[in-house]
């Protein structure tokens, strides 16, 4: 079942064109990512599914055409520079945000699954960074939400508290609330999406999965090693998934694409030398958002 | 709704200062100043025979109080929830962000009631002040002096351009505000211009109105006029330029 359908989505501000044509759909219990630069559209693009924003053309349409109060009771949402009163307590925020909707979840057992039960008495501005997007993940999700809508939620936050966030969504995934999620972020949209739809400057390049994505990109892979022993490049060159060979500093380096890795560890054998500091490098979603776009997004802006 | 005011209560308590500025620094100088200053003891030719005690300085420190929070607190706040994004956030629930204005006209309202009611109260027992001597007129003039005033203090809030701008907009309002309301000297003593200037600005109409009504007269019309229409004026503009993000 399709949850969201976004259909040539157009928004221009004063000066402008923040979203230019954007289209896609998020099927129930997917989570699916919405990749881009800084300034590409993307919380634009979210704004307008979420009905704070009234797009200039084009439609949206979120669980079969819910407006307004009836849409924000099913869809929560997690908004990019928007935070809660320094001096709120963790249990107050949540108490107080429960009672916006008309059958809320049960508050406390959120704040154990966030991880946040020992800290229901602490105040919101002496939370740590994650403990604050945790926060505000619970309140995205205090409604009991069939959507979540999730914008840059791992900014600013350590490698560590990065990874409980991503299996705290992952969680949320299971207990069956469909996640639009929202970032610059290629490691964490290729760890969690199940789908992605890459944008850049208000255009929607491509949708599918993070593997679909980056198996459009030139499939060359590249194997490094440093060997046991001189050897004939030409046991290398011979096979037929190899396409170049070089060597220099007791180091070589093999390009290739298909079973690269395997046929090159086999012949090697065959020719009885030992490959050390064997590694493998193929494509991520960097090299797919380079190859569609002709970008490369670098702490989160486009170059 | 009730929770949202008794939450916005309890973040209230917890910053004291604003507080202690609209309660305690009245009361203080009320009872202080009272007690030092002979000449608000003495019956005045100038004021009509009262003395300065009689009305004029707790009519001043009541506008004093009602001015802190509209002018300082309440803009004050409402700039800095819209700039760290608190309406912003509520603005995704099924719940309008109209309802933390509400709550926050409400709880500021609480503070100069409950500061008014310090100043009758503990004027009275203390230096034998009168209570107001017409009691229903006066509830209706503090009151309509107090939401003309809030309007004012919701247009700060809604043109201030960030958090720290607008209480200093609005203390620097205050201070020629309060000036031409007789603050530092009763307005009796100030020459016909600046009384008459008075007479169309926002606070000297409120602090004239409580004195007639303390001292048990009627309002003077111009002063009601004035008080109502800075209310539909600023809170129109407000309504009309307010941001919640």
């Amino acid at each position: 079942m399709k949850v969201i359908e976004v259909d040539s989505l157009r928004k221009r501000y004063r000066d402008r064109l923040a979203v230019d044509d954007v289209s896609f759909t998020v099927e129930e219990g997917e989570i699916f990512g919405v990749l881009g630069p800084n300034g590409a559209g993307k919380t634009t693009t979210v704004e307008c599914v979420a009905g704070l924003r009234t797009p200039d053309s084009g439609t949206v349409r979120v669980l079969g055409g819910l407006h307004r109060d009836a849409l924000k009771e099913k869809l929560g949402v997690q908004l990019q520079s928007s935070a809660l009163p320094e001096k709120i307590k963790v249990w107050e925020a949540l108490d107080l945000y429960a009672s916006f909707y008309s059958k809320p979840a049960d508050w406390n057992a959120l704040l154990e699954r966030v991880g946040l039960a020992d800290k229901r008495d602490a105040r919101y501005g002496k939370l740590s960074g994650g403990q604050q997007q945790r926060l505000s993940i619970a309140l995205a999700l205090v409604g009991d939400p069939e959507v979540a809508i999730l914008d840059e939620l791992t900014t600013g936050l350590d490698p560590q508290a990065r990874r409980d966030t991503w299996d705290l969504i992952e969680q949320v995934r299971a207990d069956g609330v469909t996640i639009v999620l929202v970032t610059h972020f290629m490691e964490e949209a290729e760890r969690l999406c199940d789908r992605i739809a890459l944008i850049d400057s208000g255009r929607v390049v491509a949708v599918d999965s993070p593997a679909g994505l980056i198996s459009r990109v030139d499939r060359q892979q590249t194997v490094r090693f440093r060997p046991s022993g001189p050897f004939d490049d030409a046991v290398l060159k011979a096979l037929p998934e190899v396409t170049g060979v070089h060597g220099g500093g007791g180091r070589v380096e093999v390009t290739g694409s298909g079973n690269l890795l395997l046929a090159v560890t086999t012949a090697l054998a065959a020719a009885g030398v030992v490959p050390a500091d064997l590694r493998v490098e193929q494509a991520n979603l960097d090299d797919a958002f380079l190859a569609l776009t002709g970008k490369k997004i670098t702490n989160g802006d486009a170059r | 709704m009730s929770k949202m005011i008794t939450t916005e209560a309890k973040l209230f308590l917890r910053e004291p200062g604003g507080l202690i500025f609209a309660i305690l620094l009245p009361l203080v100088l009320l009872i202080g100043l009272g007690n030092v200053i002979p000449g608000l003891r003495e019956a005045s030719p100038d004021m009509g025979g009262q003395r300065g005690i009689d009305n004029y300085f707790p009519a001043m420190m009541t506008i004093l109080s009602v001015v802190t929070m509209a002018l300082t607190v309440l803009p004050g706040t409402l700039a800095a929830y819209r700039e760290a994004g608190v309406l912003r956030r509520m603005s995704t629930t099924p719940v309008s962000p109209i309802r933390v204005l509400v709550a926050q006209l409400v709880n500021n309202l609480a503070v100069a009631v409950i500061a008014t009611t310090l100043l009758v109260v503990l004027g009275n027992l203390f230096l034998d002040v009168p209570v107001p001597k017409n009691p229903l007129p006066f509830v209706g003039v503090f009151l309509l002096g107090t939401a003309s005033l809030f309007a004012v203090g919701l247009l700060i809030a809604a043109v201030a351009p960030n958090a720290k701008a607008a209480p200093a907009i609005g203390s620097l309002l205050m201070f020629p505000l309060m000036f031409v309301a007789g603050m530092w000297f009763p307005r009796e003593f100030m020459p016909d211009l600046l009384q008459r200037i008075g007479d169309f600005l926002p606070l000297a109409p409120f602090g004239q109105a409580l004195r007639d009504t303390w001292a048990g007269g009627a309002p003077q019309t111009l002063n009601l006029v004035v008080m109502a229409a800075t209310l539909l004026l600023f809170g129109g503009l407000a309504a009309r330029l307010f941001r919640w993000q």
